[in-house]
């Protein structure tokens, strides 16, 4: 009987589709966990004022955000130290987010149920966003203007909003200034040190050039008073106002709003607010820079990086491996050499990735790039410009670390291509190459295609090896701007997969992060999906354009 | 079906036969001789000093069992054999008195005047009109009217014209087996070379498709000297004006076909055509 069912096969399609589910389980799993936790990050969640009795017995008010809760059996509870009565089977814990850390100097606490008093959910009690010491909770008492009270009350509220509104566009404006104009004025200025410097060195140093890089600086360094003047103002005004929160403890906290980022009440809110509140906190996300050592704000120089790094990675890899590919396939004579190298091109992917970016930091970075800058930028010594980590080897890193892949995609494409289409060129008189080039390169670019998507998935993940060639914690500008040559291969930037570490182990404050590093995660996963995607739909149509012969 | 066939094959033969005194009395010129030609795979001998000639504007058919190198002796017309490493040939082919294994030939060229048709239909997967101005193309013809017309004769030359006027910008692939055989072979005369080599042309087609094909030939030898192989002894006999048997790598015999049908010379090709092996 059993035998009969061994023998049907179908213990065997079991086995199988048993493997195949919980891949398929995995894989939801691990993208459900990501997704759930980082797209609920940005949701506003209610804030509860709780009358709690301390352990000494005294009774305090909390505002707290209600983040997780645990349920302990008595023993266990019993055992980690809490005094448990005789009927109490569980002990429920709540994790809060208190905020207030310039004050309390904690932003998490646990605390237990059976102690709580009251709680309740008041509709005034504000959530003030700052750019520095995370969320402050409270009831909002006043607006000042220069030190006087201007509106409290039931007032302040609507006045709060607007004073806000025009603050943050005045803080729009001083870092488009601080930013943009003085950042253009700064890199000319740095630009016109490295010229004196450069014809220092070449012994040019006349007066005519004296006279061209004075002018030129004199130049600059009016348009900078001028923005300066003009900074100083918006500085002037933007610290002006100023608002007053009571907390829980019935202190009363002056904030400024130069340090405020927006203020709402939770408790408040419509479904409709809260929907049009998650937009902007999901847009800030994807389009600001970050804030508070990453764990605010947006990481919008992050995606910019991954997906740059990515570009220049594939437009160095693509044609470096098709044209070895090529070589080894249809000019190199097959036989052992071919073989060895083939063998060896294989195991170059298996090389651990943090080994390639030892290679690069001590081949491309120390040698390669402290050669150029001798040779090329003498004149900002002792400063590294491509001596140091930074873009383009970070790329050349990445494009050596996938070249493999592209190798061997192209290599089968070229080996698929039939011996008939080939001959059927050259017997109308063409030339290998000219047999290469019209017929055997377009027919094999759907498998240079599948080469360029397996490496930009394997590129745009990976994190070990750019930790060592050019990513940084927090890059001060992007790698392309508005200042001549555009883009600067020689800059550091930030990477989203970096950036999940970053924020998830190496900040101030892990626990406030963590949703972050979900959303961050997410967000990697979004944009690697994104890329490939873009290369499947161009493979996709060469596919159809070049398919093969059948039979 | 049948009848049809057979009934076919006896108008194609009178008219061969009936040719074939008119022919005789024009001076026939040679325009590929082959002199004392080996070929080896490695340490194996594929072709025993083969000594030929094949008259212009003049079909020559290659006959023999699978294996006897016809294929291989074809190839060597217009070097294709230069694509297998291990192939290694000695003595000589003169196409127009020329030795085409001189080391001065330019193997590009050679191929331009001497065209080949596979086995397999083998267009590129590029429209009808680019399969056939790709030699062209490749010689740096890239005027528009010229190639149009090139194109629209050597349509009209392999009779597929009418069927693919409406279709040029078409993906080649997604014609019939017949009709690509065709428009291979329109690719082929496309760059009007002086010899054709057809490598048993129909053997992967359909009757009909078959029939086609042999008619073409028929009008293409007007303008070219047509060398093919043939698995097929009536296809032979139908559209050949002279036959060469090989067996073993060796050329047994060559004559006119109608000699060699009726009245072979060597026991070996007479058994060969009645069928007693191969």
């Amino acid at each position: 009987m059993i035998r009969c069912w061994i023998k049907s096969g179908a213990p065997w399609i079991w086995l199988n589709a048993a493997a195949v589910s919980t891949c398929l389980i995995m894989i939801i799993g691990v993208l459900g966990l990501v997704a759930v936790r980082g797209i609920g990050h940005f949701w506003p969640s209610q804030v509860t004022q709780f009358s709690y009795q301390e352990d000494d017995g005294s009774i305090k008010t909390i505002i707290a955000e209600k983040i997780d809760a645990s349920v302990t059996p008595a023993a266990m509870a019993k055992a980690t130290g809490f005094k448990m009565a005789d009927n109490e089977e569980t002990l429920v814990q709540y994790q809060l987010k208190t905020g207030n850390r310039d004050i309390t100097g904690i932003d998490f606490r646990w605390i237990q149920e059976r102690n709580v008093k009251q709680q309740d959910t008041p509709v005034e009690i504000i959530v003030v966003e700052r750019r520095e010491w995370g969320n402050f909770y409270g009831r909002l008492v006043a607006v000042k203007e220069n030190g006087t009270a201007i509106a409290s009350g039931e007032k302040a509220w609507s006045v709060l909003q607007e004073k806000l509104a025009s603050t943050l566009s005045l803080f729009k404006d001083i870092i488009r200034l601080e930013k943009k104009d003085i950042g253009t004025i700064n890199y000319g200025l740095e630009r016109l040190r490295l010229k004196e410097k450069k014809s220092q060195l070449d012994n040019q140093w006349d007066d005519a050039a004296k006279k061209q890089v004075a002018e030129e600086r004199a130049g600059l360094e009016l348009d900078y008073k001028r923005l300066q003047s003009q900074l100083s103002e918006l500085y002037r005004n933007i610290k002006r106002d100023s608002l007053v929160v009571e907390t829980e403890s019935g202190a009363e906290v002056e904030i400024s709003l130069s340090k405020v980022v927006r203020v709402y009440q939770p408790n408040a809110m419509s479904l409709f607010d809260k929907m049009g509140f998650y937009g902007s906190k999901v847009v800030e996300f994807l389009a600001d820079d970050p804030r508070e050592a990453n764990t605010e704000g947006g990481i919008f120089p992050a995606i910019f990086g991954t997906i740059m790094m990515v570009i220049i990675m594939s437009i160095i890899v693509t044609p470096f491996g098709v044209i070895a590919a090529v070589y080894l396939r249809e000019y190199a004579k097959q036989g052992f050499t071919t073989r060895l190298i083939r063998i060896a091109v294989n195991n170059l992917a298996g090389v651990p990735s943090v080994v390639y970016g030892v290679f690069g930091l001590g081949f491309f970075v120390y040698i390669l790039g402290g050669n150029i800058d001798q040779l090329f930028f003498p004149e900002a010594s002792p400063a590294p410009v491509f001596g140091t980590p930074g873009l383009l080897w970070a790329s050349i890193t990445l494009a050596l670390l996938t070249l493999p892949v592209v190798i061997v995609s192209t290599e089968e494409g070229l080996a698929r291509i039939p011996k008939s289409i080939r001959e059927g060129s050259l017997a109308l008189g063409a030339t290998k190459l000219e047999t290469l080039w019209l017929t055997v390169l377009p027919m094999a670019s759907p498998a240079m295609m599948t080469g360029l998507i397996l490496a930009v998935a394997r590129a745009a993940g990976e994190v070990a090896p750019l930790m060592l060639v050019g990513v940084v914690k927090l890059a001060p500008t992007l790698p392309l701007d508005a200042n001549f040559p555009f883009l600067h291969l020689d800059r550091k930037f930030m990477h989203l997969g970096f950036h999940i570490y970053d924020v998830g182990f190496q900040s101030p404050n892990v626990e406030a992060a963590r949703p972050l590093v979900y959303a961050t995660a997410l967000l990697l996963v979004l944009v690697i999906v994104g890329l490939n995607l873009a290369a499947i739909v161009i493979r996709n149509n060469l596919r159809e354009k070049y398919r093969a012969l059948e039979g | 079906m049948a009848s049809k066939e057979v009934r076919t094959h006896a108008i194609d033969m009178n008219s061969i036969l009936r040719g074939q005194g008119k022919k005789a009395a024009e001076q026939n010129e040679i325009s590929i001789k082959v002199e004392n030609l080996n070929l080896f795979y490695g340490a194996k001998q594929a072709l025993h000093t083969i000594n030929m000639e094949m008259p212009k504007k003049r079909v020559t058919a290659y006959i023999g069992p699978s294996g006897c190198g016809k294929s291989t002796l074809l190839r060597c017309i217009n070097r294709m054999n230069d694509l297998v490493d291990s192939a290694r040939i000695e003595g000589k082919i003169l196409l127009d008195n020329e030795n085409i294994y001189d080391k001065s030939v330019n193997v590009a060229a050679l191929r331009r005047r001497v065209g080949m048709v596979f086995q397999k239909p083998n267009p590129f997967p590029k429209s009808i009109f680019e399969n056939v101005a790709y030699g062209l193309r490749i010689q740096g013809i890239n005027d528009k009217r010229i190639l149009e017309e090139t194109v629209e004769n050597a349509l009209r030359g392999a009779a597929l014209w009418d069927e693919m006027k409406d279709r040029l910008n078409d993906n080649a692939l997604g014609i019939s087996g017949g009709q690509q055989q065709r428009l291979v072979i329109a690719r082929a005369i496309a760059i009007e070379p002086e010899v054709l080599l057809l490598d048993e042309p129909a053997s992967a087609l359909d009757p009909i498709s078959t029939l086609k094909i042999e008619e073409l030939i028929n009008e293409l030898k007007e303008k070219y000297t047509i060398v093919i192989v043939t698995h097929n002894m009536q296809q032979a006999a139908r559209v050949s004006d002279y036959t060469a048997f090989m067996y073993m790598g060796e050329l047994i015999e060559i004559g006119t076909t109608s000699e060699l049908f009726t009245n072979p010379k060597k026991k070996q090709t007479e058994d060969y055509i009645t069928g007693r092996y191969g």
